[in-house]
């Protein structure tokens, strides 16, 4: 019997600590390999720990809400054999953490063919090559082809790839020197690599990926959300060209001195004005407990792509922002979330949220809903289209909003009503400004 | 109006243009030929073909003399002589045999054989002016034409043919023994030719512009030959210009600038060949030319649609199997089958004495391509049969790749090694690598175990050297 010690991974860059939000275990559970031991939460995302080891925890590093540093000892396990600890409280020397965590990666790169992949949470992605024959594995290096230009196969092999269409440098060979031979052409063409593919190689790989951190939150949120609301969207277009000759106007006036304003700030301050209306649109829907919490204040969350992922940081009291003041906090949280340094109050407390794919935009979305909110207003692109003004066609600046709200609190009319205040808000941005 | 009609058009019945033609009836491609000679070509009439029986001839006539002296093996023979003018008969009549046998195949495949000259009218219509049909000429349409006209005996200005200037047609006839012969130009056909009148018994000299004979070729594979020559009497000036042919003999400028001369009954000028572009009109088409030569892509196609071009009309490497190869790609071609070139070498031989093999690249042409590569040689000195042979001169090299053994180019030099080309193309064909060679069972005693230890040593474990 030994000691084996798993220490707190570093779960993210730059992450020096993070807090346990969750034990699995407790003293004298027995787990398993790969087994989640817990979870601990940074500043990014929860990040569940999997047991390195099979054995008997024999210790825990603290209560969930305790906060421990990276590196430090998180559980310690009663497993067969030597374990990695000499002593039963000895804290781990350097080489000893270095060792440590190399086993840990080491095991969860093993891929176990007969585990469902959910099953299994590690940080590391695992590239799993479905079977195939090697022979014909386009990944594979073709040395004789890159050198000599020419792919190194005899004369009738050369004349039935000719034949058949076959584009002989998309052939990895399996002979000497990656000769390619008969057999090699017969199983490309068996496999279908022939004409109609134009001569590109089918890839069988495939490369498993963990959904952990971050993307098994947003997975988890989406699930959450999808399941339980029943989503109502509704697209509407709105021409924009008055409120873009505000825009330019007004990032031309005050170039120097203020934040550049984008579409989002005018959207967000039509959602304030249309929330003053329509309160019901700013809400937290309890369903467990069949409460609507309609809120004064107009915090809008921002769906932000970062490279993990998506994040949706929180604008607060939108209500008392002037357009730049929105502008430049949408930047700000953004920026942090894109850094890694975005603070977990700044990612809670929406009670609406605004989803925009900028310049991507498409023409229309159907947004999800943001749980418990109940609506989700998505900007799409803007683009020239001609308008009839009722004696031509003109061309005007136009954008679509499409927007989901939740069918259990939201009816069709409420929906409807909301979308044409905002069509009425961004068609005469003057109405933004009107204080009543 | 076209008097007549097909699918595929040959002009030219050579090597390249026989091939086609036969190849593309054989695939059900209603073909004509047109040839304003002897069906064969350069290769078969005035080439290949007779240029290796008067060769054969001075071998053996050579041979014959070197026993009226002392020698190894001990023969004691009388002095002996050679009716040339009954040698050209025997070379004729293998010339006939064999144009004979195109016409025979030609016939069999059901190509329809026109002769008379070709010139085009536009590029889908030829006029044949016919030398024995009544109305003088014949007008053919085709879907696809394929120029094959192949080439001629490049003049010098300063000594147009004629007379006692002659071109390698002539020289392969000729019925009297020049007492002196010079020639111009170091090449491979100048030097084959020279050399098996001076075993005939001609006093030959030859006169090179390049710096060696055989410029193409490196110092090594050409040593061998400067030596025979040497010792077969030839003389060799290099650098060497040719200004006039008097009575006195063939003048010329060597490289400090002075003038010299040798005495010549007849002066044979072997500088080159130049494609037959102009008989056939083929101007009229404004194809895209590369210098003389007609520029074709990887399928033989000039820049006509349905105009193609196949042989010495294309360019270098004039050899007739290149035609062969090109004429049977275009003949599939025009059959409808996808075809392109594809051919990983071309081999050349020089049937000079000794002779003279390429196969692939020579050394310095794969570090020219930035290849890795090793090079490796086996000399006959170390092969029984050559000693057995009383020819050790020469060798086989083999450059391959240092990566994985691709072999890439196989060159020998050595008397009879033209048989051993055979080998060397197919082993860089099928993509061996030196050790498929070196674990191939090579007959003993033969020339050809020299290609398999210059493998060996390739793959570091050589047995006999």
């Amino acid at each position: 019997m030994g000691m084996h010690t798993m220490l707190l991974p570093d779960v993210g860059e730059g992450v020096a600590e993070a807090e346990i939000v969750e034990w699995n275990v407790k003293v004298g559970d027995t787990v398993l390999e790969d087994e989640v031991v817990g979870a601990v939460m940074t500043d990014k995302a929860a990040v569940e720990i999997p047991s390195s080891v099979t054995g008997k925890v024999a210790w825990l590093a603290g209560e969930v809400g305790d906060v421990i540093a990276v590196g430090a000892d998180l559980v310690r396990l009663e497993v067969d054999g030597e374990g990695n600890s000499a002593t039963h409280g000895g804290s781990s020397s350097t080489n000893e953490s270095a060792d440590t965590r190399q086993t840990e990666v080491t095991v969860s790169s093993v891929v176990k063919p007969n585990k469902s992949p959910p099953a299994v949470q590690s940080e590391t992605s695992v590239q799993k090559t479905a079977p195939s024959r090697t022979a014909v594995s386009a990944s594979a290096s073709v040395p004789s082809a890159a050198k000599n230009a020419k792919p190194l196969a005899a004369p009738s092999v050369r004349k039935r790839a000719k034949d058949a269409g076959v584009d002989l440098t998309m052939i990895a060979g399996s002979g000497p020197a990656g000769r390619i031979v008969h057999d090699d052409l017969d199983q490309w063409l068996e496999q279908g690599g022939s004409a109609q593919r134009g001569g590109k190689a089918p890839n069988n790989a495939v490369k498993e990926i963990k959904v952990i951190g971050m993307r098994r939150k947003i997975a988890e949120q989406m699930t959450l959300a999808m399941s339980r609301i029943p989503h109502i969207t509704i697209v509407e277009e709105v021409d924009v060209t008055n409120l873009e000759e505000l825009r330019v106007e007004l990032n031309t006036t005050y170039q120097d001195t203020r934040a550049k304003l984008t579409v989002l700030p005018f959207v967000i301050k039509a959602i304030v004005e249309a929330a003053r209306e329509l309160p019901e649109i700013n809400s937290i829907y309890d369903d467990e407990n069949n409460v609507v919490y309609q809120h004064g204040g107009v915090h809008v969350g921002i769906a932000t792509q970062t490279d993990n992922g998506l994040m949706v940081p929180v604008v607060k009291h939108c209500e008392v922002r002037s357009l730049w003041e929105s502008a430049e906090q949408v930047l700000q949280l953004a920026g942090q979330c894109r850094d890694g340094a975005i603070g977990r109050d700044d990612l809670i407390g929406s009670t609406i949220t605004v989803t925009s794919l900028g310049p991507l935009g498409a023409v229309a979305t159907t947004p999800i809903i943001n749980h418990p909110e109940v609506a989700i207003v998505g900007i799409n692109k803007i683009a020239i289209r001609p308008v009839w003004d009722g004696q031509q066609f003109v061309p005007r600046k136009m954008m679509n909003l499409s927007a989901s709200f939740d069918h259990r609190i939201i009816d069709g009319w409420q929906a409807a009503l909301t979308m044409q205040k905002l069509k009425t808000l961004l068609e005469k941005p003057a109405m933004l400004f009107v204080e009543d | 109006m076209a008097d007549k009609q097909c699918k595929l058009l040959v002009i030219g019945g050579g090597p390249g243009g026989y091939v086609c033609a036969i190849r593309a009836a054989q695939l059900g491609v209603d073909t004509m030929l047109v040839e304003a000679d002897k069906a064969g070509g350069t290769c078969l009439n005035v080439g290949c073909i007779p240029s290796k029986a008067i060769i054969h001839a001075a071998d053996e006539f050579y041979r014959a003399c070197s026993f009226t002296a002392d020698n190894k093996l001990g023969i004691v023979a009388a002095r002996p002589s050679i009716d040339l003018q009954k040698t050209v008969q025997w070379k004729d009549s293998i010339v006939s045999r064999l144009n004979g046998g195109v016409g025979g195949l030609l016939k069999r495949a059901g190509v329809t054989v026109i002769a008379g000259k070709a010139s085009f009218l536009d590029g889908k219509t030829v006029k044949v002016d016919t030398d024995n049909d009544s109305s003088g000429s014949v007008t053919i349409s085709a879907e696809n034409i394929v120029i094959a006209t192949g080439s001629e005996p490049q003049q010098l200005p300063a000594m147009a043919f004629g007379g006692n200037v002659i071109s390698s047609t002539e020289a392969l006839s000729l019925t009297e023994l020049p007492t002196t012969l010079a020639i111009v130009g170091g090449g491979y056909i100048g030097l084959e030719i020279g050399t098996a009148y001076a075993k005939l018994g001609s006093q030959v000299f030859i006169v090179e512009s390049a710096a060696s004979i055989l410029p193409q070729y490196d110092a090594r594979l050409t040593e061998p030959v400067a030596k025979r020559l040497a010792q077969l009497g030839v003389e060799v000036v290099t650098q060497a210009r040719a200004n006039t042919f008097t009575d006195a003999g063939l003048e010329f400028e060597i490289k400090d600038g002075s003038v010299r001369q040798l005495p010549a009954d007849k002066v044979l000028i072997t500088v080159g060949r130049r494609p037959r572009t102009r008989d056939c009109r083929l101007s009229e088409l404004s194809l895209t030319m590369n210098g003389d030569f007609v520029e074709i892509d990887d399928r033989c196609q000039t820049s006509m649609r349905g105009v193609y071009a196949i042989g010495d009309v294309t360019g270098d490497p004039m050899l007739a199997h290149r035609a062969m190869a090109q004429g049977e790609m275009v003949a599939e071609i025009a059959a409808g089958l996808n075809r392109s070139w594809d051919k990983r070498c071309i081999p050349s031989v020089c049937f000079t004495d000794p002779e003279i093999v390429c196969a692939g690249l020579l050394p310095a042409e794969a570090i020219a391509q930035d290849l890795e590569v090793d090079v490796t040689q086996f000399p006959f000195t170390a092969s029984g049969r050559a000693m057995t042979m009383e020819r050790e001169d020469g060798f086989v090299r083999v450059v391959a790749q240092k990566a994985d053994g691709v072999i890439v180019g196989v060159q020998s030099v050595g008397a009879g090694v033209a048989e051993l080309a055979a080998s060397f193309s197919l082993a860089i064909e099928m993509g061996a690598r030196v050790d498929d060679v070196a674990a191939t069972i090579h007959a003993h005693p033969t020339l050809g175990e020299a290609f398999q230890e210059a493998c060996m040593q390739a793959g570091g474990h050589a047995l006999h050297s």
